[in-house]
């Protein structure tokens, strides 16, 4: 056949103009089936469908098989992988330097749970407005398949080992420490983890995302509560969510006897139908109580489980201008020679 | 007060031969009771009477209960250095005061609280019992204030004792207190009853000060203003931190300035300030926002050295601009939290595990914790790397004389940043690139609005473009590039101070605080043995040239430095060629106290003595 072919349908770009192409980043060196490589592709979607910028977004991690993953996403966007545990401190940096940055943390179990619990302990608590991934496997990866801080207790290793000690729950904590944005999701669970990545980019504050990811190397096995299998049989959602961005107009009525609406800092809205009786997310003490309440049952109870709209965030609280810290000009940043003579003639 | 009737009256209580503003006075009192007040209106007293004089608060690591002794030393020749010799002591503190007077050099004097019934102890010493509870009794109705005001009484005595003047008392407590009227009140009465009493003591030493001229234009502070103000100064947009001793001042002072001179019309701070968990946080901080274009410091002491270790070394090997104050303290470990040392030289060189090397600054003087401020700044952005400014306690937190800082003339150095301009220039660019053979790269902030803009920062091995590389020749070319870094370092870095002809056999190396007991020990050899010797005083690592020039040029060279293992001796020994590390002796102690001039003289001495 001589002939042209049939022309290809154009690829799909968002409101400014970028393909899915713009937000890919480089090959991923994580195992085939890695749940964290799944959540990559989630983000990057995310940021597509909602315009992000690349340039405008800045990606943190730690140290770990979800720490390298920011290399395989958003490729035009600048990242800086960080000490083992301390992306949090990295990423307040950056945000107070340039409070324009999106900025999101990829982080995983042993990142933020062990060797950084104390440094996410206060990032919640500052409520910093950033997108806070923890990809969570109950497994230290790049050093096979040693047991995390949020293993559960009696969950086995593949070489039959149990785990003796509580499981720290991430969500749990971040709710009590000040996060504004609490949410579980699975990798395996599409729709709801995109949901959630979008509407954590539409929050002004600490947006945190536990995602059960299941490790395929070191813990998928029977035996394990973080594997593909466990968490089909235990995955609870406790609403059904959507996304609304800011610009669209809502067609479809809704009980509000099943379902709450919450409109985002950006303007966007979420609805979630409520699956379990009286959930509502803005409730701080029940979510906690909640969460306790089905870790002991052996439930994986996923969606938003908190989300708070009114408390400032870091940047609001410390009063920053809306430029950028880092680029003020020396004009602005530099007193006067005047004001260093007052202050001399003061010492003498 | 009555003269002493002949100044040839010797021996038990006899005058001394006159020392006219030439002596160094101790007060001994209680931590928390209020004496830091009293200590800075006498020392300001005597530098409005254009004495050179310095002051050194030794204080222990409590906030209320334990003793404390703050030295002045007024000297007429201009040395500031701490002198070990008490001409003079006010003894307030019933817990040390028989260890006090048991201390001091014969013929010294002693002012103490009546009660404490000091006189008795030796007879080679001027006693000035003075009943102080009775003096500041009518001053204040309430028994606590009165507990404060007591200290302020023995600044009146020693005005009278000494011949200060009562108006520059008055004209120090109102720049001490200043707004605090009813303060400024209390305790101006209870210097004027404190002078008032001594007037029936007889004098019987000969320690008195003259007015003179010599002050004019200069100023009193401390070092950890003065570094508070270098980075005002700098520019400095993001500030992280953890309290910790000697350091918190720097930062809490400088809060304050920022508050004062760094909010613009808007009413919006042009800063961000953060009290971090711990240092590990306040460093990842201060490296995520330099990272992010911030001119980014934090300021702490040894033990947060220590936890900032692995952060460091990621600011190296990821080339990230940020500033660190360390205010050094005694070490190893907690040590002695309240004390002066040059301890970190060796620890910060070489902070963090692989071949890391830092750029590390060594202000000797308050006007240098001001300069070297500014300076770090600029180096740590020219360089895009972490800066070390190695200050100390001494210098950090006593009150120094110093001539006026100067405004920063030279515009802000924000180093080598690409912008969206450039990169559509140049079509893209390499953060790692050796383009300009000096080992620095060009970088872009997060956020440039530029496809291309984008880096990964990482501390895992990398190439060029910042991608990750495991590639042997690959590692080793990007860690060949940080030496050419650090080679570029020493020609940017401040270059020596360098005093004497030059021409002399002996040759003194030193740095920071131990400064002003080396420039006085150069006096004391040639006055007292005759020998010349020429001093070169590092002001920053790594080492600029003219370092090894100064080795080569002298038979022996005595490293002066206040710790033990002669930190920065092993600096240089790794650093000049081997044929000149023989030349090199070390005078090296650590005691907590500021280095004093007659224990380095008397150590070159004895060394030159015995070869």
């Amino acid at each position: 056949m001589t002939g042209p072919s049939p022309a290809a349908p154009a690829p799909r770009t968002n409101g400014l103009g970028l393909g899915v192409v713009d937000y890919r980043g480089g090959k991923t060196t994580l195992c085939a089936g890695c749940g964290h490589n799944a959540i990559s592709e989630r983000i990057l979607e995310a940021m597509f469908e909602l315009s992000v910028p690349p340039e405008r977004v800045v990606k943190v991690s730690g140290i770990g098989c979800s720490s390298k993953s920011p290399a395989y996403f958003l490729g035009r966007s600048h990242a800086f992988n960080a000490v083992h545990g301390r992306m949090p401190a990295v990423a307040t940096g950056a945000v107070l330097a340039n409070r324009t940055l999106l900025a999101l943390g990829v982080s995983g179990d042993g990142d933020s749970a062990s060797i950084g619990l104390g440094q996410f302990a206060h990032l919640m608590r500052r409520n910093l407005p950033m997108v806070y991934v923890l990809e969570d496997n109950g497994v230290y990866g790049l050093t096979k398949g040693q047991f995390s801080a949020t293993a559960d207790r009696g969950a086995t290793l593949k070489t039959g080992v149990a785990n003796e000690l509580p499981a720290l729950d991430i969500c749990a904590l971040a709710i009590q420490l000040g996060a504004t944005f609490v949410a579980r999701s699975f990798s395996g669970d599409k729709r709801q983890l995109s949901t959630l990545l979008k509407a954590a980019l539409s929050h002004r504050g600490m947006a945190l995302i536990d995602v059960i990811s299941p490790c395929v190397t070191f813990n998928d096995h029977e035996g394990s509560t973080k594997s593909y299998a466990y968490m089909k049989d235990h995955d609870e959602p406790i609403h059904e969510l959507s996304y609304v961005p800011a610009r669209e107009e809502i067609a479809v009525e809704y009980d509000p006897g099943t379902t709450v609406e919450v409109t985002l800092h950006d303007g966007s809205r979420l609805r979630l139908r409520k699956l379990e009786e009286g959930w509502d997310p803005r409730d701080r003490v029940r979510a906690v109580a909640r969460l306790l309440e089905s870790a002991q049952g052996g439930e994986v109870l996923t969606g938003l489980l908190f989300l708070d709209l009114k408390a400032p965030s870091f940047v609001e609280l410390l009063g920053l201008p809306e430029a950028p810290l880092a680029t003020l000009p020396e004009e602005v940043v530099r007193p006067s020679r005047q004001v260093l003579a007052e202050i001399l003639e003061g010492f003498r | 007060m009555r003269e002493a009737e002949s100044a040839a009256r010797d021996g038990r209580g006899g005058a001394r031969s006159p020392k006219v503003n030439d002596f160094s006075l101790q007060v001994a009192t209680v931590n928390g009771s209020g004496s830091q007040s009293s200590n800075t209106v006498l020392l300001r007293a005597l530098f409005q009477m254009g004495l050179p004089v310095s002051g050194k608060n030794l204080f222990p690591s409590n906030i209320a209960g334990l003793p404390t002794w703050y030295t002045i030393r007024v000297c007429r020749d201009g040395w500031i250095g701490r002198k070990r010799e008490i001409d003079l002591l006010v003894a307030m503190n019933p817990d040390t005061a028989r260890e006090d007077v048991l201390g001091l050099p014969a013929g010294a004097a002693v002012v103490f609280d009546a009660p404490l019934a000091l006189a008795g102890l030796r007879d080679d010493l001027t006693f000035y019992p003075v009943p102080f509870d009775r003096l500041v009794e009518p001053v204040a109705p309430d028994a606590k204030l009165r507990k404060l005001l007591r200290n302020m009484a023995y600044v009146g005595v020693l005005a009278r004792l000494l011949s200060v003047e009562l108006s520059e008392v008055e004209r120090a407590i109102g720049k001490v207190f200043g707004r605090k009227a009813k303060a400024r009140e209390l305790n101006l009465a209870a210097a004027r009853a404190g002078h008032d009493f001594a007037a029936t003591l007889e004098k019987r030493d000969g320690l008195r000060v003259e007015r003179r001229e010599g002050n004019e234009g200069k100023v009193i502070v401390d070092g950890n203003t003065a570094a508070a103000l270098g980075a005002l100064f700098a520019g400095v947009t993001v500030v992280t931190w953890y309290p910790i001793t000697p350091s918190s001042s720097l930062v809490e002072t400088l809060i304050g300035y920022l508050r004062r001179h760094r909010v613009g019309a808007d009413g919006k701070p042009t800063f961000a300030v953060v009290q971090a968990e711990d240092e590990l946080a306040s460093i990842g901080m201060a490296i995520g926002a330099g990272w992010a274009g911030a001119r980014a410091m934090t300021a702490t002491a040894g033990p947060g050295i220590s936890l900032m270790s692995e952060f460091a070394g990621l600011g190296y090997f990821a080339e990230v601009p940020v500033v660190i104050f360390d205010v050094q303290r005694v070490g190893p470990s907690t040590g002695l939290p309240t004390r002066t040392s040059q301890g970190d030289v060796l620890s910060t060189a070489f902070l963090s595990h692989g071949d890391t090397q830092h750029v590390m600054l060594f202000p000797g003087t308050v006007e240098e914790c001001f300069t070297m401020g500014v300076e770090a700044f600029d180096l740590a952005e020219r360089l895009q790397t972490p800066v070390f400014v190695l200050s100390d306690l001494d210098l950090g937190m006593n009150n120094w004389m110093a001539d006026p800082f100067p405004y920063p003339e030279r515009p802000v150095d924000r180093g080598k940043v690409l912008g969206r301009e450039d990169l559509e220039r140049l079509g893209g660019f390499a953060r790692y690139r050796d383009v300009d053979g000096d080992g620095i790269g060009w970088r872009t902030l997060p956020g440039t609005d530029h496809p291309r803009a984008a880096y990964f920062a990482r501390g895992t091995g990398h190439d060029e473009s910042a991608a990750y590389s495991e590639r042997p020749e690959v590692f080793e070319s990007n860690m060949a590039r940080l030496g050419r870094k650090l080679h570029t370092a020493r020609g940017l870095v401040p270059a020596p101070e360098v005093r004497g002809e030059g021409k002399a056999e002996v040759g003194i190396i030193a740095y920071g605080s131990s400064h002003h007991a080396v420039v006085e020990t150069q006096a004391q050899l040639l006055e007292e043995a005759g020998l010349v010797t020429d001093y070169l005083r590092v002001r920053a690592y790594p080492f600029p040239r003219q370092v090894e020039a100064f080795v080569a040029a002298h038979r022996r060279v005595y490293v002066v430095e206040q710790n033990r293992d002669a930190q920065m001796q092993a600096l240089l020994k790794i650093d000049l060629p081997g044929e000149l590390v023989a030349r090199l002796r070390a005078v090296a102690h650590v005691h907590g106290l500021p280095l004093d001039a007659r224990s380095v003289t008397d150590e070159i001495l004895a060394r030159e003595e015995t070869p």
